[in-house]
C-alpha cells in the first residue's frame, strides 16, 4: 500500500508540476461558472431551480470533455514511459507491474478528483455566494461530480489500455483522440441513426435501453438527466430512466465494469509485456 | 577450514535461449557466478551483453532454458520482494526530466525502503550534492550516470549489475566511480558489468566473459583466457649495440624472431616455450643488457576471441 502511495504521490506532483492540474481546474470552473450564470436566465414558468439546470448543462458538457481529459492524462502514461526508458529502470525495483499500473491509476483519478472537485465544487461555492439562489438540489451536483469522476476513470482506464498496446507515443495520441470519437460522438449517432432507419420498429424499447446502458457515456448521462426529479424535468427527460426501469446502481455498476475490465486487460498485456 | 559448500551460485543460467521473432539474440548460455564475484561482460554492440542483463534482471523472459537468480526466476512475482537487494545501471540511464535529481533519488529511494539521510549521503558521494535540487533536464550526460550509478547503490545491493557505466565520465570520475564499486564489491556485493573499455577492467575483474553473436565464446579468469588463446608472449632484448644480429643467431631457427635493430630483439613465443627460453638467453652472458616480458592483454584475448580464435 505504501509503495502505491509512492507511486500515485509521483503522478500527482507530476500533475501539479507542469500546470496540467491548475488548467484543468481553470477550465472546469469556468465552464460551470458561465453554464450556472447563463443558466440562470431561462428557467421561465417552469419551475425548476437554477442548480437542476446548471447539473443539466454540466453533465451535457462534461459528457465530452471529461474523457477528453481524462484520456490526455493517460494515453502517455504506459508508452511515454516504454519510449522513454524510465519503465525498464522502474521494475527493477522492488514492484510489482500490477503495482505500477494501479499507483499510475490512483495518481490520475486523484489529479482528477482534485480538478473536478475544485473546478466543479469551487463554481458551485461561487454561484451561491453571489446569485444568491438556494442550495437546494445540492445533492444532484455532488452525484454530477461524483460520477463525472467515475466516468472520468472510465476513460483513464481505456487510455491505459491504449498506451499499452501500441509501439509509440504519437500512435497513442491518435488512437486515444479515436476513441474518445467513438464513445463519445460515433456510438451516439449511430445509435440513433439505426432508430431512424428502423422503419419497422425492429428496435425495440428494451433493446434500445441496452444499447443505450453498455456505453459508459450514456450511462453518465441517464445518470444525471434522470435520478433527480428536479433535474429530468430540467432535461426533458423525466421519467425515461423509471420507464426503462433502470435503477442509479445499475448504471453506476455499467460505468465501474467499464473501469475494472480495461484495467485488467492493461494488466494482463503488461505482466506479459517484455521491456 | 572453509567448507567447500558454502560457496553458493547467486546466479546461475542453465542453455538460456532467447529470441525475437526469427532473431536469435542469445544462445546456449551456461553460466553461473558466485557470490563476491566481479564479472565482466565483453563483446561488440549487439553481442548479446544488455539482453543477458535483462534475462537475469527479469525485465524479459527466456525463449528456453533456466535462470535463477539469489534462488529464484527473476521473471516470476516472487522474485519482485528480492530485487531490494539488485541495483541496476541501464546503458545510458533514462530518468524522468522534469523531477531533480534529489526528488528522483528520493522516489526510488521509497520504493526500496531506503532513507532519506542514505539518498542525501549518496548524492554527495557521487558529487551531486550541489546540483540535487536541480531538474534533471538541465543535467550533463555525466551527472545523469552518476545519479544514475547512486539509484543503483540505493540499499547497498548484493548484486549489481552495471551497464556500460562509465561511458560519459571523465577520468577523474572513472577512477571515482571505480572506487565506489570497490567499496561495495568489500562488502560482499557481486557485480556484473559490461563494458567496452578493456584496460579499465581489465584489473578489476575476478572473470570475463566473452559475448558473440549472441553466445559466450569464452569465460574465466585473464589467465585461463590467455591459455585458452594460446597467444604467444611477446619478449624484447636489449643488447650491446652492434651484437643484435649475432644474438639472434644464438638464439637459434625455433625460436619465432619477430624484429632485430641494432641494439635491441623483439621475439615472440608460447607461454610453456618462455621459460627455457629465457634460461638460454641469460646463458649468453653480458651481451643482454635487459629484457621485457609481455604477456597478451586483455584486449589481444579479445580480439582473438573475436576473430573465432585464429589470428
Amino acid at each position: 500500500m505504501k509503495l502505491l502511495w509512492t507511486l500515485a504521490l509521483k503522478e500527482l506532483r507530476d500533475g501539479l508540476r507542469n500546470r496540467w492540474i491548475a488548467a484543468a481546474i481553470i477550465l472546469l470552473g469556468t465552464l460551470a461558472l458561465a453554464l450556472s450564470l447563463l443558466g440562470a436566465a431561462p428557467t421561465g414558468s417552469v419551475r425548476v431551480s437554477n442548480i437542476d439546470i446548471t447539473v443539466v448543462s454540466l453533465a451535457s458538457l462534461s459528457v465530452y470533455l471529461i474523457p477528453l481529459i481524462a484520456l490526455m492524462l493517460a494515453f502517455d502514461a504506459l508508452v511515454g514511459e516504454f519510449e522513454r526508458g524510465t519503465m525498464m529502470l522502474l521494475l527493477t525495483y522492488p514492484v510489482s507491474r500490477w503495482q505500477v499500473i494501479m499507483g499510475k491509476f490512483l495518481g490520475h483519478v486523484l489529479i482528477l478528483f482534485i480538478a473536478i472537485f475544485a473546478g466543479y465544487g469551487g463554481a458551485f461555492l461561487l454561484m451561491i455566494m453571489f446569485t444568491g439562489s438556494s442550495i437546494e438540489g445540492w445533492q444532484a451536483y455532488a452525484m454530477m461530480m461524483f460520477s463525472s469522476l467515475i466516468l472520468g476513470a472510465v476513460f483513464i482506464a481505456l487510455g491505459y489500455l491504449v498506451s499499452v498496446l501500441v509501439k509509440e507515443r504519437a500512435t497513442a495520441a491518435g488512437t486515444a483522440i479515436g476513441l474518445w470519437l467513438v464513445f463519445v460522438v460515433l456510438y451516439d449517432l449511430l445509435l440513433f441513426g439505426a432508430l431512424l432507419l428502423d422503419k419497422e420498429q425492429m428496435i425495440g424499447q428494451q433493446l434500445f435501453s441496452a444499447l443505450m446502458l453498455i456505453s459508459p457515456t450514456d450511462s453518465y448521462r441517464i445518470f444525471n438527466l434522470s435520478m433527480f426529479e428536479g433535474v429530468s424535468q430540467a432535461a426533458g427527460l423525466a421519467g425515461i430512466a423509471s420507464e426503462a426501469d433502470i435503477s442509479g446502481a445499475l448504471l453506476m455498476s455499467v460505468m465501474l465494469l467499464w473501469v475494472i475490465m480495461p484495467l485488467v486487460a492493461t494488466l494482463l498485456l503488461f505482466q506479459r509485456r517484455e521491456l | 577450514m572453509p567448507e567447500v559448500n558454502t560457496v553458493s551460485n547467486v546466479i546461475s543460467l542453465q542453455v538460456v535461449n532467447k529470441q525475437y521473432g526469427n532473431e536469435t539474440v542469445l544462445r546456449d548460455i551456461n553460466l553461473t557466478i558466485q557470490a563476491g564475484e566481479c564479472i565482466v561482460l565483453v563483446g561488440h554492440n549487439g553481442a548479446g551483453k544488455t539482453s543477458l542483463m535483462k534475462l537475469m534482471l527479469g525485465l524479459t523472459r527466456p525463449t528456453s532454458g533456466a535462470i535463477e537468480i539469489l534462488g529464484k526466476n527473476p521473471a516470476f512475482s516472487a522474485a519482485v520482494a528480492q530485487r531490494m537487494a539488485l541495483g541496476y545501471l541501464p546503458e545510458s540511464v533514462m530518468f524522468y526530466e522534469a523531477m531533480t535529481g534529489h526528488e528522483i533519488l528520493t522516489f526510488y529511494a521509497q520504493l526500496k525502503g531506503s532513507s532519506e539521510v542514505e539518498c542525501k549521503k549518496l548524492l554527495a558521494l557521487v558529487g551531486l550534492g550541489n546540483a540535487a535540487r536541480e531538474k534533471i533536464g538541465t543535467y550533463s550526460k555525466g551527472m545523469r550516470q552518476r545519479l544514475g550509478l547512486a539509484q543503483a547503490m540505493l540499499g547497498s545491493p548484493q548484486l549489481l549489475f552495471l551497464d556500460e557505466p562509465t561511458t560519459g565520465l571523465d577520468p577523474v570520475l572513472r577512477q571515482h566511480f571505480y572506487e565506489l564499486i570497490d567499496g561495495l564489491q568489500q562488502e560482499g556485493a557481486t557485480s556484473i558489468i559490461s563494458s567496452h573499455a578493456l584496460n579499465e577492467v581489465e584489473a578489476r575483474a575476478s572473470r570475463f566473459v566473452i559475448m558473440k553473436a549472441g553466445a559466450i565464446v569464452a569465460c574465466g579468469t585473464l589467465d585461463e583466457l590467455y591459455q585458452q588463446a594460446a597467444l604467444p608472449v611477446r619478449l624484447q632484448l636489449s643488447v650491446t649495440p652492434g651484437e643484435a644480429s649475432g644474438v639472434a643467431e644464438r638464439l637459434g631457427a625455433d625460436v619465432n624472431i619477430d624484429k632485430v635493430n641494432n641494439q635491441s630483439i623483439k621475439l615472440s613465443c608460447l607461454k610453456e616455450e618462455k621459460m627455457p627460453l629465457i634460461r638460454h638467453i641469460s646463458s649468453f652472458g653480458e651481451v643482454v643488457h635487459d629484457m621485457q616480458i609481455m604477456p597478451p592483454r586483455l584486449e589481444e584475448i579479445y580480439s582473438h576471441f573475436m576473430n573465432g580464435g585464429s589470428l
